[in-house]
Formats: C-alpha cells, structure tokens, sequence
C-alpha cells in the first residue's frame, strides 16, 4: 500500500511506520530548520493576490510509496506547477535563521571602563559562521482534470463533487488516508478549493538524478492569503512544525487568527552554548511555545532582503529568488549584486502545531511594518590573554556577568541552574557567591 | 464636593477610559503588542488638542476630553504603525470626522473605526494586528465582562449583543455547513479584537440607532456584512471594515425606528442634574 504524504500547501505531512524522517544534526552557530525532526518548509510568495508556493519536504522514505495531497485554491494547469531546487530553500533558511555571534572582551588593562564592558553593544562579529482510471474516478464523482508530469513528478488534477467520492478515490488508488479526512476535504471541496495529487514517477526520478525528492511549486492568483493545515494535523503523531518563510514587498507577514509573537531576541548567554546552540535553541523554543499556551506563531526574522547583520548566509541572489516565484524580481539581471535593494522583505515564521490548539488553517496579511529583526543570542568571550595588570575588578565584573547570563538561560531554556552554572568556566575558578539576604546581619 | 465622583458614576466614559487603560497597559506589558509609547502619546495628544481647537472654532461650551481619550485609546489598541506621524494623523482623522461628517446632527461614523480603516486602505504603513490578542478562553471572558459592565452603565448594550449573537450564529451556522469542528468557531470567536470591537466600537451610542430596536437590526446587519467581507470576499478585518459600510445607514434605520438620542451623562438622572445639563451641548460630540 502506497503511503500518503497529503500536502495541504502546507505540506500535511502524514508520516506512517518505516517513514524515515530527516535529522541532520544541527550546525554550530545557526538554528536551521533541521533542528526539528519532521519540519516542512513552505515558501510563499505574494504580491497582490499573486502566490507562489514552494513546498519542501524531508521524506526520506521509499518514494514509490511518496504521495502528496495539495489543496490549492483555484483550478491550476501545467506551467502552474514547477519543481525547485532543494539548494534555494537551505540557502532561504541558512539566510533566516536565528543566529549566534560571540565577541570577545579586550585587554581589561588597555581599557578600565568596567561600565563600558557591561554595556557594549557594538557591531557583532559574525561567527559562521490514464483512460481506466479516468472512468473510474468519474464513476466515484471524481474528474482527473488533467495529469502532468512535472520533474520527477506525475500531477493528477482533481476535481470532485463529494469529499466521500474523493477520499475514496485516493484509498482505491492505494493510499493511505487518516480517518477524519473527509471532513475536511468536504470542508475544502465547500469552498472551492481544489486538489492535485504529486505521485513520484520512478523512471523521470532515476533520470533526474537527485536522490531526494525537489520541492513542488504552484503559482495561482486568489485572494486567500492562507495555508491549509487541517488535513496535517489529523494523523495521530502530534504536533508538527513548520517553517514559512514569507517573500513579500510591502513588509512583514504575521498570521491573522493566531498571535505572531516575536522569539526572545539579542540576549547574552554563557559561552559554554556555543557548543549547544541547537539544544539552547530547542529548548528555548519548546519553553516559549508553552510559555503562550501552545497558540503562537513566531516570528524569528524579518528582514530586507537586500542585507543582513550579521549574516548567517548571504542574502539570497535575483537569480535564486526568481527560483523561488519572486516574479517582481528581474529575470534577466545577472549582475545583481546582493547587496542591491532587492525589493524584497522576507519574514520567517516558525509554527509547532497541532489539531488541538490551532483547529483553523492559518490566515496571513502582510503588513506595512519594515523594522528589521532576528533572532540573535551572544556570547561573550572573556579576555583570555595575559594581563599586565591587577586585574581584579574585571573578574569581579565578569563573574556578575557570567552569573547573569546563567540566569538568563535558566529563564529562557527552563534548564537547571546548578547544571548551567557547573558548565560556566567563572572567573578566578569560583562563581561569585549567593548573595547574603539583606537581614542576615541586621540584629548581628 | 460630590461633583467628581456623582460625575464618574454616572457617565459610562469614565468607566471605559478605565477599561481601555487597562487592556492597553495588559496589551503593552503581558501581550508586547509593540506600541509604542511616543506613539501612544501622539494619538492621544493631537486628539485631545483637535477636539479643543474644533470645540473652540464650533464655539461649543466647555472642553470635553472624555470623548477624545476613548477615540484615542481605541486607535492606540488597534492601529498599528512605525510612523510616528500616521499616529497622530489618525487621531486627526478621528477627531476631525466627528465634527466633519455629521448627518442630522449626529456624527456618521466611530472616530476610531472611520480613521482606523481609512489609513488601512490608503497608507502602506498603517495596519491592524487582529491577531496580537492571543486567544484564551480566559482572556475573551475577561473582555466580554469588562465590555459589558460599561453597556450597562451605558444602556445601549442591544448593539454589541445583536451583533456577536448573530456573528457567533453566523460562524456557527458556516461550521455546520461546511462541516467543521465546532472548535474552529469557537477559536474565531475568542479574539481580543472582536471583543474590543464589539464592545468598545460597535457599541458607541452617538454612532448607534436612537431605537433599541434599531440598533438590533444595526447590529445584526453589521455581522452579516463582517461575513460576507472574511468569507466571502477573503479580507481581514471584516467586522472593522463593515462598520464603516454600515455606519452611513444610521440615519436610514433612524428615520423608520424612532428612539430617544443618546446623551453622554444622560445614563443616569441627568434632567436632575443641572451643572451637566449646561455640558450637554459640549458634550453632544
């Protein structure tokens, strides 16, 4: 029986037993989408009522048995849909994602400005750092409208009269489809969306030579600014988490029915997170989903494409934005240079979610709001050189903000304490001491 | 000596001012609803100072800053924008329609709402977060109680109530029809947004039908418009947006629904009242 992977635009992803699902391990200095098991990523693009879509994925299953489900919202044909380059979208995240920049504390017998040290601010350094089948469907209700084949994919282009017909169309022809699905296919078909289903062609995918599946895209004009999620949260595995990553030109995109809400940004941690960026980010991600209930989207950068600072990547080229549906880009401009306004905002949202707490697809608007921002954590390293001086008061000065640091992470990761502080290389080999209690010497 | 507080307890302002403090305070310090403070100011301020040039210029007696600060509030809550001048051009907006826009000596339009959509439609740099409210069930039960312990200090409460009876019968109605969990109206329902709007904007008296019976049927209409703007249209925003569509029918439903005009500190025994009686003319707009 073949497996389904329905992709609702945003990549529904009913994963089964023997589904493999990527984990790359994580990058030093960068929070990629790989971080998180069974993460889609959806691009999209918007101007308008103009959208182009581009939905990756990390099947790393047996792709005879890969099968998506996409509910569009107006009738698509041929040159709608294209397959990207995987490549386009790990640059679109490397680009976006947040990041971890370390500097590193001056001679302190050069400079005495303790107050100084404890302020600065300044600029950061970067660290990365068929006939038969067609009877049949009509005899189900089921019109295949069309089939293509795009890439290494076979297109069937749906349309249906009843979500029952449909859903057992699909089960028919093989696949698997969680129960509770018609429902919500009813719900879609209701109004007006339709649906095509991506199935792998083994022959055009052995030609094409990649050894993973490219993501699809799809380009239609409609005035919904939306990402159906509900068929992605029917099967029983969870929550789920997706990146969308929103190429827009007025500014940035924020969700309409839930709450976008901006992740802890430009905060000090203790140097020892260098080495756990992608567990320090795990979790502080975990802890501020619950922090909000379970309800939020968050915001971890929104930023003109045209720059960066500092970069986790470069900014993505005319070219590879042409890839990825800007078509307010020019396609012709070689000589583009990145640094270039772009005239392009890009607002990467990152959602963990489930059928509980976001029983709606998620509505989006774009807004007039171009203030930059990602999402960036320091680290400071103290001077490790050799001092020529008495320098006491810089150890007193960098315990205190070693122990402050400690304290932050335990806010923001919801880690133990003692653990961090036992992992925090203090000053003069001693953390400072807890502080007495202002009574303790009161009658004394 | 019992003039202030007489005053506070009577007048359904006072209450509100308190209210809409409150959330703005919650929104800003629980919610970083990403208001900023200059910008708060600027609305509050040109508000304030437009309200005191137009009553100068109109000759009106007294200087009158309820009306102004709960304009100001509401905008502060719901516009967004990063340009400290579309602030203060909002509350300009909104000051200026009410003395501007006026049909049977009665202002059209909520000051807030006609300012609040006009800038979303002509500015890119004005919008509106409906979603920043977050949605817990506690936080809607807290608005709805707080919104209504100002209808009813202000009597007028047929409005907000005709109107989320028959948006919630509506959501409720499309659910069953399309076949949705009932957990996905319920989810449109518990926002702060709404509930801001329909108990802080929909709701205000001087925009509202003079007969109780008018402002059901006012209510009602401006919910099937919300709709027919989010699900049939695919816009945000509906319920703002309907408002501003369906405020030019007021004097329409006026003429056929006969009703007492509402009076600010009329909400009590004003006739008895003689200080705020001589208010009246300034505080009619």
């Amino acid at each position: 029986m073949k497996m389904l992977i329905a992709a609702s635009a945003a990549l529904l992803t009913f994963t089964f037993a023997g589904a493999v699902q990527a984990f790359c391990g994580f990058y030093v200095a960068r929070a990629d989408a790989d971080l998180f098991n069974e993460a889609s990523q959806v691009v999209l693009v918007r101007d308008g009522d103009r959208t182009v879509i581009t939905m990756a994925n990390d099947f790393e299953g047996d792709v005879e048995d890969f099968a998506m489900v996409i509910p569009v919202p107006t009738f698509i044909e041929r040159g709608q849909i294209n397959v990207a380059e995987r490549s386009v979208i790990e640059h679109l995240d490397a680009y976006t994602a947040p990041r971890l920049v370390e500097y590193f504390d001056p001679d302190p017998c050069q400079r005495f400005d303790y107050d100084e040290l404890r302020r600065q601010n300044g600029p950061p350094f970067p660290l990365a750092v068929a006939e038969d089948a067609a009877a049949k469907a009509r005899s189900r209700g089921v019109t295949i409208e069309a089939s293509y084949a795009v890439g290494e994919y076979d297109i069937l282009i749906l349309s249906a009269e009843q979500s029952d017909g449909l859903v057992a169309w699909l089960r028919e022809n093989g696949y698997r489809i969680p129960d509770g699905a018609d429902k919500v296919v009813a719900s879609y078909l209701k109004r007006n969306m339709r649906f095509f289903v991506a199935k792998v062609n083994l022959e055009a995918q052995a030609k094409s030579g990649y050894s993973y599946l490219r993501p699809i895209q799809v380009a239609y004009e409609s005035k919904k600014f939306m990402l159906p999620i509900r068929l992605g949260t029917l099967n029983a595995k969870g929550q789920q988490e997706l990146y969308v990553y929103a190429l827009t030109r007025s500014g940035r995109v924020e969700t309409t029915n839930y709450r976008t809400v901006k992740l802890p940004s430009n905060l000090d941690v203790p140097v020892f997170v260098k080495d756990e960026f992608g567990d320090f980010y795990r979790s502080m991600f975990e802890r501020q989903t619950a922090a909000n209930g379970n309800r939020a989207v968050f915001l971890e950068y929104a930023w003109d494409m045209a720059w960066c600072d500092p970069c986790a990547a470069d900014p993505l080229s005319a070219d590879e934005l042409r890839k990825l549906g800007v078509f307010w880009v020019g396609a012709d401009n070689r000589n583009v240079r990145p640094a270039q306004a772009q005239d392009v905002f890009v607002t990467r949202l990152h959602v963990r979610y489930d059928q509980r707490h976001f029983p709606e697809d998620l509505i989006f608007q774009e807004t007039g709001d171009r203030q930059n921002f990602q999402g960036r954590y320091v680290v400071r390293h103290p001077f490790a050189g050799k001092a020529s001086c008495d320098i006491g008061d810089y150890e007193q000065a960098l315990r205190e903000r070693q122990s402050r640091e400690a304290e932050q992470l335990a806010n923001l990761t919801g880690w133990a304490i003692d653990d961090i502080r036992a992992k925090i290389d203090f000053a003069g080999g001693e953390p400072p001491a807890a502080e007495e209690p202002w009574w303790k010497r009161l009658w004394n | 000596m019992t003039g202030l507080p007489r005053r506070v307890s009577r007048d359904p302002r006072y209450y509100q001012i308190a209210i809409l403090s409150t959330l703005l305070c919650y929104g800003v310090a629980v919610l970083d609803f990403g208001v900023q403070w200059q910008h708060a100011a600027a609305i509050i301020g040109t508000a304030l100072g437009a309200q005191w040039l137009a009553g100068r210029t109109l000759g009106l007696a007294g200087f009158d800053p309820l009306s102004p600060l709960i304009s100001a509030l509401s905008l502060t809550l719901l516009l967004r924008t990063n340009s400290l001048s579309i602030a203060a051009l909002a509350a300009l907006l909104a000051i200026g329609s009410k003395f501007l826009l006026r049909v049977n000596g009665k202002h059209v339009f909520n000051p807030a709402n006609f300012a609040l959509v006009t800038l979303m439609f002509t500015s890119e740099q004005a919008w509106l977060s409906s979603g920043q409210w977050g949605n817990t069930a506690l936080l809607a039960f807290g608005f709805a109680c707080l919104g209504l312990a100002v209808l009813n200090r202000a009597r007028r409460a047929e409005t907000s109530l005709a109107f989320i009876m028959a948006f919630a019968l509506l959501l409720f109605s499309r659910a069953v029809w399309l076949g949705d969990p009932l957990s996905i109206p319920l989810h449109q329902l518990q926002n702060g947004a709404l509930l801001l709007f329909a108990f802080f904007m929909i709701s205000d008296p001087k925009t509202s039908p003079d007969a109780a019976s008018g402002r059901v049927l006012y209510g009602a209409l401006v919910a099937c418009v919300a709709c027919l703007i989010l699900f049939g249209l695919n816009q945000p925003h509906g319920p703002v947006i309907a408002l501003i569509l369906c405020a030019p029918l007021v004097p329409l439903i006026d003429r056929y629904a006969n009703g007492r005009r509402y009076v600010w500190r009329a909400a009590g025994s004003l006739s008895r009242d003689s200080s705020a009686a001589k208010l009246k003319q300034g505080t009619s707009v």
